[in-house]
């Protein structure tokens, strides 16, 4: 195999390299020539690649930082002041660092929906889907401890709430929660260690991107029609034609990006965090940020403390059963009427979670939050197994060939 | 299995070999557990965190109806000197619906100090002073409420807020911790 492909390459150079380490084939598979992909891809399977992107700007942005910043309860503040004054382009690398987060979860999150609507989580990608949802949770400690370090009202008082949510289970839960801060409240051990382990999780990250990688290309991408590429008519390379595709993503993502970098940079951020940690004073109304904030509502939905850490928890594991809770066999919400509906419901409760999540947790934002919250579950637990018994899809096409050349009826003529 | 040659075909009976595998492997097990224990056990209150600090609180300058706030183990401590109806109203609250029973009687040395915890039991806020439903402690948080005896009323919190331990060295000055 070695032979074959050091013999594929003309550049002599790689062609050296390639026979003694084989990178450029194993790229080739992963991402290049060597990589047949459903030729009906759409624009919502830019998403998986941008991701890559973000977690790159972040890692690159974060390295930097790190070189001006000081983990030090006393000094964590005035460096994040010292980066945005005077070092060189520090407000910069922290602004892209700060939103490139806000737009990490933009990414995941239509990543996520789009795995929804075109059921790719369903047989054989199930294993993707857990270490997608994996990467999801890693994300999710990242970006609280990170947002801990600039050590602001915000970030003290958030971490203090986060780390007190595992003081709710039984018995064990006092010591944990010491054990989480080191000491007997927020404080430098726990500044500390968040921020080793910020450092440290997204290459961990990084591992299990390449497993997700790996996942993929053993059965393939899903695609729009959800049914199963049949032969190389249905298939085109990665390279040159999805990666000319994702390229055209990047650019709008980018446009997108520097909008909030360079016009709105304190938008998707708190004004409190601009406050020195103060562990005497708790802001008025304190709210994470708000790619946290659906699970934030889910968790202020509950009168019950155990209940609400519980069913907060909760509606991140329950996606983890979601292959075996959705009976239906056809992938694609295009081919299921009813599910197809439902959907979009449920990103509208998703959306209603997230409006009752930064408000104050009285009124209407209560009510709605846990309306949502109900449907939420309900939408896992109850209408995906039901729809997927009663629900009667459409008629699924042959093949990704048959459906594209059908719509094309000039291709189809030449064709036949 | 090399043990398992010598024996005639269809007995199960462990060879030595088994033994010695079963025994290596367990004491492998035990060791490798031990050595973890330091890497989880660095993350625990050092020494000098552990060092219990204790405060010294001066009362004669708190007059009734007022509060102050002072920092012990890295937590905010509520002082204050409560006013005559708040006694009353405390008391009075013993025999009412309280999700953490307790005895206004046994939350304070001397009726009009109250000294406690500034932590909301629910997730570790601080509540706000003379505030709330029940003109106690409001916690803005989650919506906790709790009474002039530091009582949860009302909202997520599940127990009264703690009170430290303290001790009256002079009828104005405690010492806490």
């Amino acid at each position: 195999m070695a032979d074959n492909n050091s013999g594929f390459f003309a550049n002599p150079v790689v062609k050296w390299i390639e026979y003694r380490l084989p990178v450029f084939s194993t790229l080739d598979h992963m991402v290049g020539t060597q990589y047949p992909t459903p030729k009906n891809l759409n624009y919502w399977w830019n998403f998986g690649s941008l991701a890559g992107l973000c977690l790159v700007i972040q890692i690159v942005t974060g390295i930097v930082l790190v070189m001006h910043y000081t983990p030090h309860t006393l000094m964590a503040f005035d460096s994040v002041e010292h980066i945005m004054r005077d070092v060189n382009y520090g407000w910069l690398l922290r602004y892209m660092h700060a939103n490139g987060a806000s737009m990490f979860f933009i990414v995941v999150y239509i990543h996520i929906f789009r795995g929804l609507y075109f059921g790719s989580y369903k047989a054989p990608r199930e294993i993707l889907w857990f270490l997608g949802l994996i990467i999801f949770l890693l994300m999710m400690a990242t970006a609280f401890m990170g947002y801990v370090l600039p050590w602001g009202q915000m970030s003290f008082w958030g971490a203090t709430v986060i780390t007190n949510l595992f003081s709710a289970i039984p018995v064990v839960g006092e010591p944990i929660v010491t054990w989480l801060w080191g000491g007997f409240a927020v404080d430098n051990p726990t500044l500390n260690r968040f921020f080793s382990l910020h450092y440290l999780l997204p290459f961990v990250i990084v591992g299990v991107v390449l497993l997700h990688i790996l996942a993929l290309h053993q059965h393939g991408s899903n695609n729009p029609l959800g049914i199963d590429t049949k032969g190389p008519q249905d298939r085109i390379p990665f390279h040159p034609y999805y990666t000319i595709k994702d390229a055209v993503g990047v650019g709008a993502f980018l446009i997108f990006f520097c909008f909030f970098l360079f016009y709105a940079p304190n938008f998707l951020g708190h004004p409190d965090n601009y406050i020195p940690a103060n562990p005497l004073v708790t802001p008025a109304h304190i709210v994470p940020e708000w790619y946290f904030l659906p699970f934030y509502a889910i968790l202020r939905s509950v009168p019950d403390k155990l209940g609400g850490v519980l069913l907060m928890f909760g509606a991140i594991l329950i996606l983890f059963l979601l292959p075996w809770l959705d009976t239906s066999k056809v992938r694609s919400a295009k081919f299921r009427p009813i599910y197809k509906q439902l959907f979009w419901v449920f990103l509208i409760a998703c959306v209603g979670l997230t409006y009752a999540g930064g408000l104050p947790p009285e009124g209407l934002a209560l009510v709605i939050g846990r309306v949502c919250t109900v449907y939420y579950f309900a939408h896992f637990l109850i209408l995906m197994p039901l729809v997927g018994w009663f629900e009667k899809p459409l008629k699924l096409p042959a093949s990704i060939s048959e459906a594209v050349l059908k719509t094309e009826p000039g291709a189809a003529g030449s064709k036949a | 299995m090399a043990g398992t040659a010598t024996q005639p075909a269809g007995t199960t009976e462990p060879t030595r070999r088994d033994f010695i595998v079963v025994a290596a492997g367990a004491f492998a097990a035990v060791g490798a557990a031990a050595a973890v224990w330091p890497f989880i056990h660095q993350m625990n209150p050092s020494a000098d965190v552990l060092a219990l600090s204790s405060t010294e609180v001066d009362l004669s300058q708190i007059a009734a109806g007022q509060s102050i706030t002072i920092l012990w183990r890295g937590k905010p401590v509520f002082v204050r000197h409560r006013t005559e109806a708040e006694i009353a109203q405390a008391q009075k609250d013993d025999t009412a619906a309280l999700p953490d029973p307790a005895k206004d009687a046994d939350r304070v040395k001397k009726p009009e100090w109250l000294v406690m915890m500034g932590v909301c039991t629910h997730l570790g806020c601080v509540p706000l002073g003379q505030q709330g439903d029940f003109g106690g402690w409001f916690c803005p948080c989650h919506g906790s409420h709790y009474d002039t005896s530091g009582r949860i009323r009302k909202g997520p919190a599940p127990a009264n807020l703690p009170i430290p331990q303290y001790a009256f060295l002079t009828d104005t000055r405690i010492r806490i911790g």
